[in-house]
């Protein structure tokens, strides 16, 4: 499988992913 | 302001240096980026990390703990502020020493002068993914019924 990081758009998508990911987290399990 | 010179350094060296470095080898002229862009570019993109956490520490003041530890109404700011350590790290651990040697400002060989080159990319573009949820936790703290800093 490819590195997502070696392409510019890669990179991109895979922050927005991480991003909700992370709001999803902090909103449900952190207690935001 | 330093933020927005990190960041923004840091979006200049991943959406136009890389390609722009990769032409100009093709075609002869990297020395010109290598030599008096990159090291400049480079130097305020470092310290510019440094104030940024700096600044960002002292915005949090007596919250500092609160939110690295991540505790209830700091988790949405103390996540952003984590991404930002981990960003700062990258800049200053694996980053900036790997570009000493790609620039030849430190010696090194052909072989480590390569992984270097891997190295300081890959932390580079993880940054940039990091910068994106780092940048909308920063902007949206409010959104987590949190101190808006």
């Amino acid at each position: 499988m490819k590195n997502p990081l070696d392409s510019l758009w890669g990179t991109v998508i895979s922050g927005l992913i991480l991003t909700v990911v992370l709001y999803v987290l902090i909103k449900n399990f952190l207690g935001s | 302001m330093a933020g927005v010179m990190w960041i923004g350094l840091l979006y200049y060296f991943n959406f136009v240096q890389v390609a722009a470095m990769k032409n100009a080898s093709a075609d002869g002229t990297a020395a010109g980026i290598s030599k008096h862009v990159a090291p400049r570019a480079l130097l305020f993109f470092r310290w510019a990390a440094v104030v940024t956490f700096l600044a960002g520490a002292a915005m949090l003041g007596s919250h500092f703990v609160d939110a690295f530890a991540l505790r209830p109404g700091y988790a949405g700011i103390g996540v952003g502020a984590w991404l930002g350590t981990i960003m700062l790290f990258n800049v200053w651990v694996l980053i900036w020493p790997n570009q000493k040697k790609i620039l030849g400002i430190v010696a090194a060989t052909d072989a480590e002068k390569a992984s270097a080159r891997r190295i300081a990319f890959l932390a580079s573009r993880t940054n940039t993914m990091l910068s994106i949820p780092m940048l909308f936790l920063m902007g949206a703290s409010g959104m987590f019924h949190t101190a808006v800093f």
